[in-house]
């Protein structure tokens, strides 16, 4: 497809004219045919809108229904398996659970008084029509979030899915995009400390572009964003309400995209990070003063959203006067405030007696306010425009209780081919030369790839907590400067491995996440998810979406730790191919002390090299067999949970014991990659041998260099922990293998009898592809 | 010893400022820019951030906030004062400094660890280095290209008014790699790196001895204090 520039056709939700359509003119002219179609409403939701309401809806009520009953923010697709997450659940997991999904972010007890809250969120289809405001909002929109639930937001990470990196179109892509991520995150004063960035044609005309935001709190600052209280006041705080986004949740993130059609672009929201910025200031001081019952970010769906979800959260009912509302362009109608996605917005529960010193606050943060209306015990949300009742709703019945869907499912008809075109028929290199020559060739390709060019852009450093950002495999964050309690968090999704078996893909992206934060030290705790699909309309996609959900939630439940909340974003396509399953896990860790981090790299001299698990030749949808070969086909690599946990333990204990100078998840191009990564990490060498592995796993050298079996990390030692290491693997049973030593000196990882080559030129090889492809900024 | 930082809106190396002041054994004391009261402080830190997103220019609209008229005085009556990123813009804006600062010349933002070379080891903030040191300290910013007219240039130069100069890498088209630069009397000084992101062991840019453990920052801070004890 691609994007036109013809001027957009303004959905006329209005009856006709500017005159308001009021809830007594819906009663008196039940026959005025109305634009749900073209709001994004089906003919049955429309029917049963009618239903509801014993009449037709008002042009307003019509826009609330049609962005709350999104797909966005209704998950009526989604839904009926998403409930999983919450059954699926042990005693065990829910106790350090302070609050689990169905909030704005799920709240983890870290310990000491301290809590974190985290999530991670698409923000695909905006990004794609405007990347720049398209992911520079997507940060704003999670952190505000985070802000919320009375936390401080302490970090960001972002996970980018693109087309092929020499794709016409993806410079442009990645170029806003990263563009938009630094200019919002580092404006609002926040590291930005991992994330993913892949390419695949798969991502072509939809690129994929979810956020995550971490806060901290104490315990007592915990906040939910309810409307408690008849009397107390509703308050709307911040940017002004413009004429930006309007539709984003239903007409972008809930409908597939075609050419031909009117530009989208009106409906993309433009972000201010210093607009944001303040706000978060402001609400720290709220809610540290304790001058608000509760908070509410508005997101999706705007005034519509907040208004009905904090009514149905609260005592039921809310009486708004709509034209208080401050506006940016004064022309807007009132259809428009209630569906408009403007930025930097918050909406107050406030008691009357502390309005004053409100407003005081919001007046020093130079933040305009205006209050909108107070809290009832009506039951119903009611909204007046200019004096006269345009609104009158059960709240629940917006928010809450849209449709529910039990969305056809098909066993795709293609999946059985395609697994049974296995890596096992491609040839494996035996000779040195084309080993070293492939070992390069996946070392600079677009996905293994340096990332550097792109997190050159972002601030790591501000709020000075940041204990390990990229390239280590988990990015983790100091919490308590008095005792270094901390948290690690990392993400992962591999959709070639989705592609080829949805629930395994799941599992392997959970058990990748959980890795990366066991080598860091942390202990894994919970997980967020960001769950990436096609059409739900298309069987075939609903069934990769229903075997992800029970992965994913039954692999949680393995590994005893519970999903706190996420995102679903459906309709990433183009034209009727959809993308790979995206699902993006995030898991959550605690370190008690982060000055007992462990980095991702070599740092020192004549430490010993240890490979943890075991490797098989497990090839099918690897980074080798799609470099090398072009080839995705097969079934995803083993994944024992039960290993991961004691792996992860294993890893706890060494990092606690300080007998850990670095650790290295093996993934993405197996153990040539993660050898090569921790040469580069600081620049210190390695020799590596192969031999013993290649005989006791029973592997050729190609397979001990490129497969992707799980449960494998590699670690190095410092010689005088040798044996208490030893002590501990043997102890616990876990396999591992004596695999180098690092070699300062030799300046280059050397594999013994297979290859050598120098630091210079692994971070040449590594370093090139980015700036090649998106334009040199400075040497490194 | 009391030193001050002030937070504007948009603000974002605040804490961290106070931090580092705290970490050399001084007292920090939270600013307001709305303010006109320095709380008697004997040193000014400006912080880094994007003070009112950088609209109009970086630090053009913070360096006249309220506090600004008292953060100028005490500057002209000697009080150390410190601009570090959007401070030093701030200080640019404000004439406490010469020369201004434009877009990166690459156009992006950019975030490294930057080697520097302390070219003034005399200023208030600069005298327990010695010159010609050699240090890394955080570099992150998107307006950072320090420019001046060539007379300007060459009477900095000639005075010694040059602070830091960008040693290796030039990393966003500053002329002559002014990191940089003091005013004639010392007592003022702006730079686009970030030392408080350098004064604490764990948390600072990678070493060869160690990950992390660049605390080179810290002496901008322990020159302000040790300078004030001596006096």
């Amino acid at each position: 497809m691609s994007i036109d520039n013809k001027p957009a056709e303004q959905i006329d939700v209005r009856p006709e004219g500017h005159a308001p359509d009021t809830v007594a003119n819906a009663a008196a002219t039940p026959d005025r045919e109305q634009p749900y179609g073209a709001l994004g409403l089906k003919a049955d939701e429309y029917a049963s809108i009618r239903e509801i309401l014993g009449r037709r809806p008002t042009s307003g009520e019509l826009a609330m229904y049609s962005v709350m009953w999104s797909e966005h923010c209704s998950y009526k697709s989604s839904k009926i398996y998403l409930r999983q997450f919450g059954q699926k659940v042990t005693p065990a997991m829910k106790k350090n659970l302070m609050v689990g999904m169905g909030e704005n972010a799920g709240v983890v007890d870290v310990g000491g008084g301290w809590a974190v809250t985290f999530k991670v969120e698409s923000h695909n289809h905006p990004s794609y029509i405007e990347p720049f405001q398209g992911a520079a909002t997507g940060v704003g929109g999670i952190v505000r979030d985070i802000i919320s639930m009375g936390a401080r937001p302490v970090a960001v990470m972002d996970q980018l899915r693109f087309g092929a990196i020499d794709a016409p179109d993806t410079a442009r892509v990645v170029d806003g995009v990263v563009g938009g991520i630094s200019f919002y995150a580092n404006c609002l004063g926040l590291p930005n400390i991992g994330g993913e960035t892949y390419f695949d044609p798969v991502y072509q005309g939809n690129p994929l572009v979810n956020a995550l935001s971490v806060g901290v709190l104490r315990h007592e600052d915990l906040h939910l964003a309810n409307a408690r209280g008849v009397g107390n006041k509703v308050v709307l705080f911040g940017a002004r309400t413009g004429g930006d986004g309007i539709g984003g949740a239903s007409i972008l993130a809930s409908d597939t995209f075609s050419s031909g059609g009117p530009t989208k672009r009106p409906a993309v929201q433009v972000g201010d990070p210093f607009a944001e910025k303040v706000l978060i200031e402001c609400c720290l001081e709220l809610f540290r003063d304790e001058l608000v019952e509760g908070i509410q970010d508005l997101g999706a769906a705007g005034i519509s959203c907040a208004t009905s979800e904090l009514a149905s959260n609260g005592d039921g009912g809310m009486f708004i006067e709509l034209d208080k509302v401050l506006l940016r362009d004064p022309s807007l109608t009132a259809e428009e405030i209630l569906m408009s996605e403007s930025q930097e917005r918050m909406m107050a529960v406030v008691e009357p007696s502390k309005l004053d010193a409100f407003l005081a606050v919001t007046a020093k943060w130079d933040v305009e306010t205006s209050v909108l209306g107070e809290v009832t015990d009506t039951g119903r949300l009611v909204i007046d425009w200019h004096g006269e009742e345009i609104v009158n709703v059960e709240p629940r019945t917006v928010a809450v209780d849209g449709p529910v869907y039990e969305r056809p499912v098909a066993y795709p008809t293609w999946i059985d081919a395609l697994q049974a075109d296995t890596a096992s028929s491609l040839p494996r290199p035996t000779g040195n030369s084309v080993l070293r020559e492939q070992f390069l060739e996946l070392l600079g390709s677009a996905n293994l790839s340096d990332k550097s060019w792109i997190t050159n852009q972002y601030d790591t450093y501000v709020l000075g907590n940041t204990a390990l950002s990229f390239p280590d495999d988990g990015g983790m964050i100091r919490v308590d400067e008095e005792s270094g309690l901390g948290f690690a968090i990392a993400t992962d999704a591999n959709g070639r491995y989705c592609q080829l078996d949805p629930k395994q893909g799941a599992r392997l992206a959970l058990a990748e996440a959980y890795r990366n934060v066991a080598v860091t030290g942390a202990v894994p705790a919970a997980v967020t998810d960001c769950l990436n699909f096609g059409s739900p309309e298309n069987p075939e996609v609903m069934w990769q979406f229903s075997q992800t959900v029970e992965g994913l939630a039954d692999g949680c439940l393995e590994l005893e730790i519970p999903v706190t909340g996420g995102n679903v974003s459906f309709y990433n396509q183009t034209g009727t191919v959809p993308i790979h399953p995206t699902p993006v896990v995030g898991v959550l860790g605690v370190i008690q002390d982060v000055a007992k981090r462990v980095p991702s790299g070599w740092q020192d001299e004549g430490d010993n090299i240890y490979l943890l698990g075991t490797t098989a030749l497990e090839l099918d949808g690897s980074a080798w067999a799609g470099v090398i070969h072009d080839h995705l086909g097969g079934r995803p690599p083993a994944v024992d949970l039960d290993a991961e946990k004691q792996l992860a333990q294993l890893l706890a204990a060494g990092a606690d014991q300080s007998l850990l100078a670095a650790a290295h998840d093996l993934s993405d191009g197996g153990l040539a990659q993660a050898l090569a990564e921790s040469v580069m990490r600081f620049g210190v060498g390695a020799r590596v041998w192969l031999g013993e592995l290649l005989e006791r796993d029973g592997i050729d050298t190609a397979t001990a260099l490129f497969s992707e079996s799980t449960g494998r990390v590699i670690v190095s030692v410092p010689r005088e922990d040798d044996v208490r290491f030893r002590g501990l693997c043997e102890g616990r049973g876990y396999p591992v293998a004596r695999i180098g030593v690092t070699d300062a000196a030799s300046e280059s990882l050397e594999i013994q009898d297979v290859f050598t080559v120098s630091i210079d030129e692994l971070r040449s090889t590594h370093r090139a592809t980015l700036p090649k492809r998106f334009g040199a900024t400075i040497p490194q | 010893m009391r030193v001050g930082v002030v937070t504007f809106p948009g603000s974002l190396d605040d804490r961290d400022a106070q931090r580092a002041v705290r970490l050399a054994g001084g007292e920090p004391v939270a600013l307001w820019h709305g303010d006109h009261d320095l709380q008697g402080v004997d040193a000014i830190i400006l912080p880094g951030g994007f003070s009112y997103g950088d609209y109009l220019r970086a630090g053009a609209i913070a360096s006249f906030s309220p506090i600004m008229t008292e953060v100028v005085d005490a500057a002209n009556k000697g009080v150390p004062v410190l601009g570090i990123c959007n401070g030093f813009q701030m200080l640019a804006e404000a004439r406490l400094i010469p020369g201004a600062h434009t877009r990166n010349a690459h156009q992006q933002f950019i975030r490294r660890d930057q080697r520097l070379r302390v070219e003034n080891a005399r200023t208030d903030w600069t005298n327990g280095f010695t010159e010609g040191q050699e240090i890394t300290i955080p570099l992150k910013n998107a307006d950072g290209r320090f420019i001046a007219d060539a007379e300007t240039i060459r009477r900095i130069e000639g005075e010694g008014q040059v602070a830091f100069r960008y040693l290796g890498v030039n990393p966003n088209g500053s002329m002559d790699d002014i990191a940089g630069v003091t005013n004639e009397r010392g007592n003022v000084v702006g730079l686009m790196p970030h030392p408080e992101h350098a004064t604490e062991p764990g948390f600072g840019p990678d070493t060869p001895e160690a990950m992390s453990s660049g605390i080179d920052g810290l002496t901008f801070f322990t020159s302000v204090i040790e300078r004030a004890l001596a006096r």
